[in-house]
C-alpha cells in the first residue's frame, strides 16, 4: 500500500538532523525516521516502510483544548492503537470532535484554539514546532460530518485533489492511485465508468465513500473520522461500517459518534466522554469495545451506554 | 353525492365584511402589479427609443471611421478603440486588486478590520463617480498639465475594484468552510486551498462581478471628462494623450446643433447600450443555468 514513489525524497542529511534535534524529547531512535516526515520532508517514508511495521500508534498525554479563554476539554490522556477502530462516544457538547480535531492539528483552523498536553504519533511529538501542520495532516487524513466533495471537480479529480493539490503527482500514476482508493473505499464498482462526471452528483453515502477515498489516496496513517454517517440514511450508513471494519487492517482509525450500536459494531476500543460541570469535556473511561458495552467500571459509562442519559 | 347538506352554521356564511376585504385584496393586488409593469416599463421605452433612434446611425462608416477633423462625418472610431483600450487597461488593474482584496477580506482578515474594508468598499461604490474623475484629476492629469487616457482608465478602475471587491467577496463567503476542511485536512497549503478550492469553487459567481463591472466602466461619462476628455483623433497605445470613449462621443455629439453629429450620437448610444446589455443577459443567463442545476 505504502507506494507514492513519486514523492521527493528529501535529503537524508535534514533527515537526520532534524531527528537528532527531535531525540532529547525521548523519542527513541526507531522514530527517526517519522520525525522527518513531519518536519517537511515529504513522506518519503512512505516508499520505504515495510507494512508489517505496525505504524500509526498515537498516544495523547494530559490534553486540554481551549477556545480562548473556555476550557473545551480538560486533561484527556489516552492510548490509541494501530492498525484498529477507536470509537469516541458521549453525549452532545462532550469535546469528542474537539478532541478529535487536536489529534491533526485541525483545530487550530479555528481561531483562538489552543491546546496543553502531548499527542504523539509514533512516539514523535506532534505538536513539536518544528512539524508543519500542513505535513501532518497528510498522514493523519480527516472525513467530515457531512460528505464535502469539491463540487467543480470531477470525481477523479476529487480522489487525487490531495496529491494534486500537493504537488505530490506524476501523471502516470495517477489513474492508478484513483482505482486503488475507491476501490478500498468500496466504490469502484459503482464510479469506474463516470470518473469524469462531477463529484457531487453522487448520492450522500457515495459522495462520502469519495471523501473517504479522497482521504485515502494521500496514503495516511491514521484517519480520523467525525460522525461520518450522521449525514446518511440506514443503508448508506452500514455500507460505510463494512468499509471501516475492511480499513482496519491498514489504518488506525478513530471515529466520533453519536450511535452507540455504530461504535459497538466497529470499533475495538472505546473511549466514553462527557461533560463537567465546568461545560469542559473529559474522559470518563476507556477500554475495550465489548467490555465498556457490557461490563462498564464507571456508572456514568453505564448510564449512557445503557441509554439512561444523553 | 352522498354527503347530506345540512345547513350552514352562520358563522361561516359569506357576510358583507367579507366581500369588502375580498374587494380590498383585489385592488391592492392590482396595484402592486401596476407598480411591477412600472418598473419594467422604462427598459422597453430605453431600449425601443435608442434602437429606433440609432438604428439608422449603425452603419460601417460609424464603426470604421474616424471623425472628420472639421465639420460633419466620419464615424466613432475613436470612441470605439478608445472605449476598449481605457476598459481593458482598468480592467488589467482593477480585476487583480479587486479579487484579491476580496480574499483578503474572506480567508485573512480578524473581523473587525473585514468589517471596516467592507464598509469602505460599499461606501465607495456609492461614490459619485465625477469625483472619481475629479480626484484622479488632481494626480495624474494636473502635475503634467495634460489630460490623458491613463487618468481614464485608472478613474475607471477606482470604479470597478469595489464592485468586484465586493462581489468576489460574497461569493468566496458562500463558498461552504467544509470545502476548505476538506483541503486542509487533506494537506494542502493555505494559499493553494485558495487558489485551487475556494476561488475555483467561486468562479462562476466572481466572473460575473467581474463582467458587471466592466460593462459599468464602459457606459461611465464622468469619471473620463476631467482625464482622458475625449478626442477627435484616434489613439491608439499613446497613454500620456486624450482618448475618446463611446460615452464621451455620445455626449458631445449630442451637444452639436448639426443633426448628423446628433444621429451619429445615436448610433454610438445604441453601440453602448447593446454593449451592455449583451454583457448583463450573459451574466443573467449564466446565473440562472447555475441555479437551476
Amino acid at each position: 500500500m505504502k507506494e507514492i514513489p513519486e514523492m521527493a525524497i528529501e535529503s537524508l542529511d535534514r533527515a537526520g538532523e532534524t531527528a537528532a534535534v527531535a531525540s532529547p524529547n525521548g523519542q527513541s531512535p526507531s522514530d527517526q525516521q517519522s520525525v522527518a516526515r513531519y518536519a517537511g520532508a515529504p513522506g518519503s517514508p512512505l516508499a520505504t516502510a515495510p507494512t508489517s511495521v505496525a505504524t500509526g500508534a498515537m498516544e495523547v498525554q494530559a490534553l486540554n483544548v481551549y477556545y480562548s479563554a473556555f476550557r473545551a476539554v480538560r486533561d484527556v490522556s489516552l492510548p490509541i492503537t494501530p492498525q484498529s477502530v477507536t470509537a469516541l462516544i458521549g453525549p452532545s457538547g462532550c469535546g469528542k470532535s474537539t478532541f478529535l480535531r487536536t489529534l491533526n492539528r485541525m483545530h487550530e483552523v479555528i481561531p483562538g484554539a489552543r491546546v496543553e498536553g502531548t499527542v504523539t504519533l509514533d512516539g514523535v511529538d506532534v505538536y513539536d514546532p518544528r512539524i508543519d501542520p500542513v505535513q501532518l495532516r497528510r498522514v493523519i487524513g480527516m472525513v467530515f460530518q457531512r460528505p464535502n466533495p469539491f463540487p467543480t471537480m470531477s470525481i477523479y479529480d476529487n480522489v487525487v485533489a490531495g496529491l494534486r493539490l500537493t504537488g505530490r503527482h506524476s501523471k502516470a500514476s495517477l489513474d492508478g492511485v484513483v482505482e486503488r482508493s475507491l476501490q478500498r473505499a468500496a466504490l469502484w464498482n459503482e464510479v469506474k465508468d463516470k470518473l469524469r462526471q462531477s463529484g457531487v452528483s453522487l448520492s450522500g453515502g457515495q459522495q462520502q465513500r469519495l471523501c473517504i477515498a479522497r482521504a485515502l489516496a494521500v496514503d495516511p496513517e491514521v484517519i480520523l473520522m467525525d460522525e461520518p454517517c450522521s449525514a446518511l440514511d440506514p443503508v448508506a450508513t452500514l455500507k460505510i461500517e463494512e468499509l471501516i471494519s475492511d480499513l482496519r487492517d491498514r489504518y488506525t482509525i478513530v471515529i466520533v459518534t453519536h450511535n452507540m450500536q455504530q461504535a459497538s459494531r466497529v470499533s475495538d476500543q472505546t473511549a466514553f466522554f462527557t461533560m463537567g460541570d465546568d461545560r469542559a469535556g473529559y474522559l470518563v473511561e476507556m477500554g475495550p469495545t465489548k467490555e465498556m458495552f457490557t461490563s462498564p467500571k464507571d456508572q456514568l459509562t453505564e448510564d449512557y451506554v445503557s441509554g439512561r442519559f444523553g | 353525492m352522498a354527503v347530506a347538506s345540512r345547513s350552514i352554521p352562520a358563522s361561516l356564511v359569506r357576510s358583507g365584511a367579507d366581500r369588502r376585504r375580498a374587494l380590498i385584496d383585489r385592488l391592492f393586488r392590482s396595484l402592486a402589479l401596476l407598480a411591477a409593469v412600472i418598473c419594467v416599463i422604462p427598459l422597453f421605452l430605453i431600449v425601443a427609443y435608442v434602437v429606433i433612434n440609432g438604428i439608422g446611425a449603425l452603419n460601417l462608416d460609424l464603426l470604421t471611421k474616424a471623425p472628420r477633423a472639421l465639420g460633419v462625418g466620419g464615424g466613432a472610431e475613436a470612441a470605439i478603440l478608445g472605449s476598449i483600450q481605457m476598459v481593458a487597461l482598468a480592467s488589467l488593474m482593477a480585476i487583480p486588486a479587486g479579487i484579491l482584496a476580496a480574499v483578503y477580506v474572506s480567508e485573512f482578515s480578524h473581523r473587525r478590520s473585514a468589517t471596516v474594508i467592507r464598509f469602505s468598499a460599499d461606501v465607495l461604490v456609492g461614490i459619485p463617480s465625477i469625483l472619481m474623475g475629479i480626484f484622479v484629476f488632481t494626480f495624474l492629469v494636473l502635475p503634467f498639465h495634460q489630460y490623458n487616457a491613463f487618468a481614464g482608465s485608472v478613474a475607471l478602475a477606482f470604479l470597478m475594484v469595489p464592485i468586484i471587491m465586493r462581489t468576489t467577496e460574497e461569493m468566496l463567503r458562500l463558498v461552504p468552510g467544509d470545502l476548505r476542511e476538506a483541503s486542509f485536512a487533506l494537506g494542502v497549503p493555505t494559499w493553494r486551498t485558495v487558489l485551487s478550492v475556494v476561488l475555483r469553487t467561486g468562479l462562476p459567481g466572481i466572473l460575473t462581478g467581474v463582467m458587471l463591472a466592466v460593462a459599468r466602466a464602459a457606459g461611465e461619462t464622468a469619471p473620463l471628462l476631467f482625464t482622458a476628455l475625449g478626442s477627435r483623433l484616434v489613439n491608439v497605445g499613446d497613454w500620456s494623450k486624450p482618448m475618446d470613449a463611446l460615452p464621451i462621443f455620445v455626449y458631445t455629439n449630442a451637444r452639436q446643433p448639426i443633426a448628423a453629429l446628433n444621429e451619429q450620437a445615436w448610433g454610438a448610444a445604441l453601440l453602448l447600450l447593446m454593449f451592455v446589455l449583451t454583457i448583463n443577459i450573459l451574466v443573467r443567463a449564466r446565473t440562472w443555468s447555475v441555479r437551476s442545476r
